[in-house]
């Protein structure tokens, strides 16, 4: 058929076909326009990030912004749980300070975990409010360097730390998460060992290597915090955490993977480890000193904590105080009271992690009688004991954490 | 005299208030929906397409590979999730159906008492609630010990760390929410029905197949869906009964979120939930549901 006769087949689609009805023109209209208001609404949702404050900390003269502060006579307090000594549901050397200084102290065992934690107060802080604490307790590790690298701690005054200096033990000043204690001072330290329960395993424990052995399959606890577990993994492998690279991870996560997949691995715990030691669950486990040490003295005196040979982890939790906190002068106040041996000894015999102040030792043994504690290594380390002591990887960046994270996840959440 | 002036005079005419009142009636739900539901949602899905770090931000990039990553890397969870979650609705409804179906029939005048006894427990929390379980279940614990130690078990067996204690656990703490709506569809169904069956010949089997069950229908789908989608979520019984296999996708979106910060994975893995979860529910909508549910509500 020839177009001869001039009717252009545009023209004729047009004549013949059903046109656009104005509905149907307004449907499609909407739907246009709900998709790019949708793509603007998911454009908006953006997460900024977290450095801002950091910047604007740039160049501030702190020493100038420490003689402005004055003493409010509150103190807003936030550590774990079992962390100060406790007597009658009160806390003796918070009343003891409160009675010195006149300050009142709000004192909230609310912190479970770094990470966690991190989250709760990170909003706040990015968006330059008061998280509503003055002091709060984090552990050496990745939300701590968050912390100081976003700008979202305020810089302790020295002067006002005499007793920081004056006592603390060399092990916890500037430390390499915080050189010069900037930012930070040790609340207590502690150790990442093994505990066991020589009852059930009817040898004596001396290695990373007992965690891998199949007589105890079934019955070995290792830890749901992917920094232990990738720690005693790289222990095992024989690399110092300290000073590994993402080759070495790979290697460690493969045998950790051997060793869940042989059935070896009872479960990865979070703090409940120690009640599964305590119940039989498990046999010998990661574990944290000051745990095992309560754990002996609170019916079950068989278990024992060991440093292995090949190592053990050892992690300082530190006082720190978050920017924009309404009391920081009563928080400094707190750090330096808590500093003094007297202090320290009173909390050191009821919280038994590794005491930042060696002097608190002679006032535990002698004023207050108790040679258990002032006698323990996992309160008072020995030298011997202090050479197998080894820092965790500290991660240069998100991208280094994210690819930790992905290395040892897969093997805790199978 | 002030009625007439005021019906004269309306602010709103009659037929406009009728019509508006619907809109005016939901609005506060609405609002609220608006405010709690939508937003988060829009939220998720956004993010779930964003890119970058804690430390620079994110921003919205169309980073559609995120959900292959998460469906790769993920994708024997999401399947635990799923079959964990079937297998504890289907426990819940053959261990429920029968006491909700005592309870309607057989419970006099104690009724409100034995639902009472059914819903105890969960005057206690959640979480206690769990962890007496795992103290429960402890290898040398009350119940495993004691058979142990009778040699009616073998020393190594443990239940706790198991898929069979997730599943537990998941069925126990959903129990009244399977019971609960069975109870009110049977306690709904007319005496005389039934009694209707038994005149027409209908024998105790066929009068709980033909009659009781259909009528019931609508409870058993309103239990389904309420313990199929809260235990497929779920994250806490895998966390305190669960061993290293037995991680589901609620966990792992848990740790994404809270621990390694890793938003974009974490929303996209809560959105392919909830897509799974939707469509899975359209269809047995579709095939057992939308009329009775319309009658149940």
């Amino acid at each position: 058929m020839s177009h001869d006769d001039g009717l252009d087949p545009a023209l004729l689609r047009g004549l013949t076909q059903r046109r656009m009805s104005r509905r149907e023109a307004l449907r499609v209209g909407a739907a246009g326009a709900g998709a790019l208001g949708l793509g603007a609404l998911l454009a908006a949702c953006g997460v900024s990030g977290t450095r801002q404050q950091a910047a604007k900390n740039k160049g501030k003269d702190w020493a100038k912004w420490w003689s402005q502060q004055h003493k409010t006579g509150q103190l807003d307090f936030a550590n774990w749980p079992y962390y100060i000594d406790t007597k009658h549901g009160k806390h003796p050397s918070l009343e003891l300070f409160e009675k010195q200084t006149g300050i009142k102290v709000n004192y909230e065992p609310v912190i479970q975990n770094n990470a966690p934690f991190y989250a709760k107060i990170a909003p706040s802080l990015k968006a330059g409010q008061p998280t509503g604490y003055d002091i709060i307790v984090m552990t050496n590790g990745w939300e701590l360097t968050q912390l100081i690298d976003n700008g979202w701690l305020i810089p302790l005054d020295h002067s006002r730390l005499p007793n920081f200096f004056k006592y603390a033990s060399p092990s916890v000043k500037s430390p390499n998460y915080d050189p010069g204690n900037r930012y930070t001072v040790t609340w207590q330290s502690g150790l990442t060992g093994i505990a066991y329960d020589p009852t059930k395993t009817k040898r004596k424990i001396t290695s990373v290597n007992d965690l891998w052995d199949p007589a105890f399959k079934g019955k070995v606890g290792m830890m749901s915090d992917n920094t232990e577990l990738g720690s005693v993994g790289l222990l095992k492998i024989g690399v110092d955490p300290a000073k590994s690279t993402p080759a070495d991870w790979k290697k460690a996560a493969a045998e950790l993977t051997k060793q869940r997949d042989q059935g070896i691995v009872r479960q990865y715990y979070d703090q409940s480890y120690i009640k599964a030691l305590e119940d039989g669950d498990t046999w010998i486990t990661q574990a944290w000193s000051g745990d095992v040490f309560q754990a002996q003295n609170s019916g079950y005196p068989h278990l024992r904590f060991v440093v292995p040979e090949e190592g053990v982890m050892s992690w300082h939790d530190n006082c720190m105080i978050p920017m924009h906190a309404a009391h920081p002068v009563d928080a400094i106040e707190w750090m330096n009271f808590y500093y003094q041996p007297k202090i320290e000894a009173m909390i050191e015999d009821w919280v038994w992690y590794i005491c930042p102040v060696p002097k608190a030792r002679e006032i535990i043994a002698n004023k207050l009688g108790d040679k258990t504690v002032a006698n323990s290594p996992l309160v008072f380390p020995t030298a011997e004991m202090e050479s197998k002591f080894h820092d965790y990887y500290t991660f240069k960046g998100f991208h280094d954490y994210n690819e930790w994270n992905n290395t040892f996840d897969p093997i805790i959440q199978s | 005299m002030e009625q007439h002036v005021r019906s004269d005079h309306p602010v709103l005419s009659l037929g406009l208030r009728k019509r508006l009142a619907p809109y005016l009636l939901s609005f506060p739900g609405g609002l609220w929906l608006l405010v709690f539901f939508l937003v988060p949602l829009v939220a998720i899905l956004s993010v779930s397409l964003q890119t970058g770090n804690p430390i620079k931000g994110y921003a919205l990039t169309w980073h559609f590979s995120e959900y292959v990553d998460a469906v790769r890397t993920y994708h024997a969870q999401f399947v635990r999730s799923f079959i964990y979650g079937s297998i504890s609705t289907v426990l819940s409804l053959v261990l429920m159906y029968p006491i909700a179906y005592w309870i309607a029939f057989y419970g006099g005048r104690h009724k409100s008492t034995y639902l009472l006894l059914v819903l105890l427990p969960f005057f206690v929390s959640f979480l206690i609630r769990t962890l007496a379980w795992q103290f429960i279940l402890a290898d040398q614990g009350i119940v495993l010990g004691t058979l142990k130690s009778w040699h009616f078990l073998p020393q190594s067996l443990h239940v706790l760390s198991t898929p069979y204690a997730v599943v537990a656990g998941l069925t126990y703490n959903e129990l009244p929410f399977m019971a609960l709506p069975i109870y009110v569809a049977l306690e709904k169904i007319d005496p005389s029905v039934i009694e209707a069956a038994a005149d027409l010949y209908a024998n105790r089997t066929q009068r709980f197949l033909r009659v009781i069950l259909p009528l019931s229908s609508a409870g058993v789908y309103a239990g389904i869906l309420l313990i199929f989608v809260t235990n497929t979520g779920d994250y806490v019984s895998a966390s305190l009964l669960g061993g290293p296999s037995t991680t589901m996708i609620g966990n792992i979106i848990q740790t994404q979120y809270l621990e390694n910060s890793n938003y974009p994975m974490a929303s996209a893995l809560s959105t392919i939930l909830m897509a799974a979860m939707l469509i899975g529910m359209y269809l047995y909508a579709r095939t057992f549901g939308t009329r009775s549910i319309e009658e149940f509500v």
